[in-house]
């Protein structure tokens, strides 16, 4: 086990290296990371509860106002102060994203895999879903779902809806994407080689095939993450979301119910968007990125390392 | 006499093209395999031979079908096992050295991680034993434990062989499939991984059926030689009796197409045409249309296999001896 680990620690520095000179993976890494921060240590970084009415020395109530000293980003049509709603906002649009993303990328990989390795009805009838799945535009099927689900009385959050409703819908890519490759490594002949050890289908997916696609499902996970995170936003926007837990598109829909725009109250509207902006190309940068780095086969030769490793065995004698 | 480890009896095996048209890759192919000794699969690219060792493993891809024939491991129908029983047998009784040792090792899994596979599968012995076996696996084939470690794009070409050798003797089989085990590497390498089959199958005594198009290596290893052409058996004997004496023309003209150290001659023989379709094949003899010595039977009649001298066996029109029956 101590092995193990050590081993795992190098690999781990060895990462951080070839990652370290990668200045759009650090970018989006950085952007990543400061998305998650903020959100985890929200009470700390914020002078008000969401909720909470900014007053005025006087005790009045300041609606609209541009960032003073009462608040770095001024105040809604309620008084609510911007940063804190912001800053609370991020742990529900990444909550929301990174839960969708991961039923996405599960479901996905299930599909991907079960299709292309088992192949024939299987794969026929796995890819007929899925292509049934693209061909349906998603935002109409989205609102149709997520506005059927709340009437339905199910006893579930709104939030909950959202995240399974985006999950189930946006796995289509990923399951192409990993059956294709799938198809081409159980061709491969280590695939015929553990078959002629005596493997079983599970030793074989979990042994072989699964470590071959893993670098594709992290990356993929990354760049579904950010498409979660959007189609959050949009939904929100357009009012799904849930106004007890606003998010940041639950913010855009406020200001824009509330005609922070007409009012002029950039305060309002553009943090929320460059939220969005600043958490999604941080996934892609950094999807993008690890695709490229956790690939095993880009990284070392054979002839790296010790020379007197080689040996040859002396011919056997006459 | 004592009993063969391997019987292939009549082994017939076809490919269900997409098509819909039949490809038969094999067809009554017979061959006895004793323990302890070595047997060459030869012939020419497309005539069967790793066919032979995948139906035998029952590791056809999913078009290809055992129509009839047997195959008796130690007595016991390979071809009626359940897949099960199957898993169970394969790299315990039998294991294969695949062609190209490069692909058949997964990239991403350490070359020792991938020798104790077998023997986890098995669970032939707890993990600690395992680590030690693997570690002499590798010392047997002339590689340091130390790179146990490493993967398989650190090891160069003639090593990966050797762990693909290390790793086909981790369960102790009694026979070993070798398929090709010494193309695409240099001739150096070749020589090296020949010699080291040969010594492991002196020290462990297990069997090996080997493929290979190269009949210098056949003379140098084997005891039995089975020739092929077109899914069947066309020559089957020792050896010695068939570098010496070949019957069937097809053995002749593949011996004479090999060029000898001795007497060196400018143009490399050759057999004019290629090897049948599978899918196409012709009527009578496979080999007629590009035979030298027909006659007129070859192209109406398939020729029977027959005993031309004792445990030596051909299949042609002009050879003379009693229909051999392997049943």
């Amino acid at each position: 086990m101590n092995g193990n680990w050590t081993l795992f620690k190098r690999n781990l520095s060895e990462f951080w290296k070839s990652f370290r000179r990668n200045k759009l993976g650090l970018l989006g890494g950085f952007l990543v990371l400061t998305a998650v921060l903020v959100a985890a240590f929200a009470p700390v970084l914020t002078p008000y509860s969401p909720k909470d009415i900014v007053r005025d020395e006087n005790g009045r109530g300041l609606t609209f106002t541009p960032p003073s000293i009462h608040g770095p980003l001024g105040t809604d049509d309620a008084g609510h102060d911007v940063w804190s709603q912001l800053v609370f906002g991020a742990r529900i649009s990444l909550m929301v994203g990174f839960m969708a993303g991961f039923i996405a990328m599960f479901v996905g990989s299930l599909f991907g895999i079960m299709a292309g390795y088992f192949g024939g009805g299987i794969d026929n009838l796995l890819m007929r879903i899925t292509d049934i799945l693209l061909v349906i535009p998603d935002l109409p099927l989205m609102l149709i779902l997520v506005a059927t689900l709340r009437q339905m009385d199910l006893n579930i959050s709104p939030l909950s809806v959202l995240i399974v409703v985006i999950g189930l819908l946006y796995w289509t890519s990923t399951a192409r994407l990993i059956r294709s490759q799938v198809l081409t490594i159980k061709e491969r002949q280590f695939v015929a080689r553990a078959r002629a050890i005596g493997a079983g289908h599970g030793h074989i997916i979990r042994k072989h095939i699964l470590p071959q696609i893993m670098p594709l499902i992290v990356a993929n996970t990354v760049l579904i993450l950010s498409t979660a995170i959007l189609v959050e936003s949009g939904l929100a926007f357009l009012g799904l979301g849930d106004p007890t837990q606003p998010s940041w598109g639950t913010m855009l829909n406020f200001a824009f119910d509330r005609s922070a725009v007409t009012n002029g109250a950039w305060w309002f509207f553009l943090p929320p968007g460059l939220a969005i902006v600043w958490v999604t190309l941080g996934c892609v940068l950094l999807g993008n990125v690890l695709e490229e780095m956790l690939n095993p086969r880009l990284t070392a030769h054979h002839l790296e390392g010790d020379q007197n490793m080689v040996m040859i065995p002396a011919p056997e004698a006459k | 006499m004592t009993a063969p480890l391997l019987s292939v009896r009549n082994l017939t095996t076809e490919f269900h093209l997409p098509d819909g048209k039949i490809a038969r890759a094999l067809e009554n192919v017979s061959f006895d395999v004793m323990p302890g000794q070595t047997v060459g699969l030869v012939g020419e690219s497309g005539c069967g031979k790793t066919t032979t060792l995948m139906s035998v493993m029952r590791l056809l891809p999913a078009s290809g079908r055992i129509t009839s024939g047997r195959a008796l491991l130690k007595g016991n129908d390979l071809m009626q096992l359940s897949e099960r029983q199957m898993r169970a047998i394969r790299w315990r009784d039998m294991a294969i050295i695949f062609q190209g040792a490069m692909n058949a090792l997964n990239p991403v899994m350490k070359v020792g991680d991938q020798i104790r596979e077998g023997i986890e599968l098995h669970n032939l012995m707890d993990r600690e034993a395992a680590e030690k076996r693997v570690g002499e696996l590798l010392e047997m084939v002339g590689i340091q434990r130390a790179r146990r470690d490493q993967y398989p794009h650190q090891y160069s070409g003639g090593m990966r062989q050797r762990a693909m050798i290390a790793m086909a003797l981790a369960c102790s089989p009694s026979l070993l499939f070798a398929d090709e085990p010494t193309t695409a590497l240099d001739v150096m390498i070749q020589a090296q991984v020949l010699e080291l089959l040969k010594q492991i199958q002196k020290e462990l005594g297990l069997a090996i059926v080997m493929v290979t198009h190269d009949l210098g290596v056949v003379a140098e290893v084997c005891d039995t030689v089975v020739v092929m052409y077109g899914g069947k058996v066309a020559e089957y004997g020792s050896a010695d009796f068939i570098y010496n004496q070949p019957q069937h023309p097809y053995t002749q003209r593949l011996l004479a197409s090999f060029p000898g150290l001795n007497e060196p001659s400018d143009n490399l023989a050759s057999i004019p045409g290629t090897p049948p379709r599978l899918t196409n094949l012709p009527t009578g003899c496979r080999f007629h249309p590009r035979c030298e010595v027909k006659v007129d039977a070859c192209a109406r009649v398939d020729p029977p296999i027959l005993e031309t001298s004792p445990a030596h066996y051909a299949a042609c029109h002009l050879c003379k001896g009693k229909e051999a029956i392997f049943a």
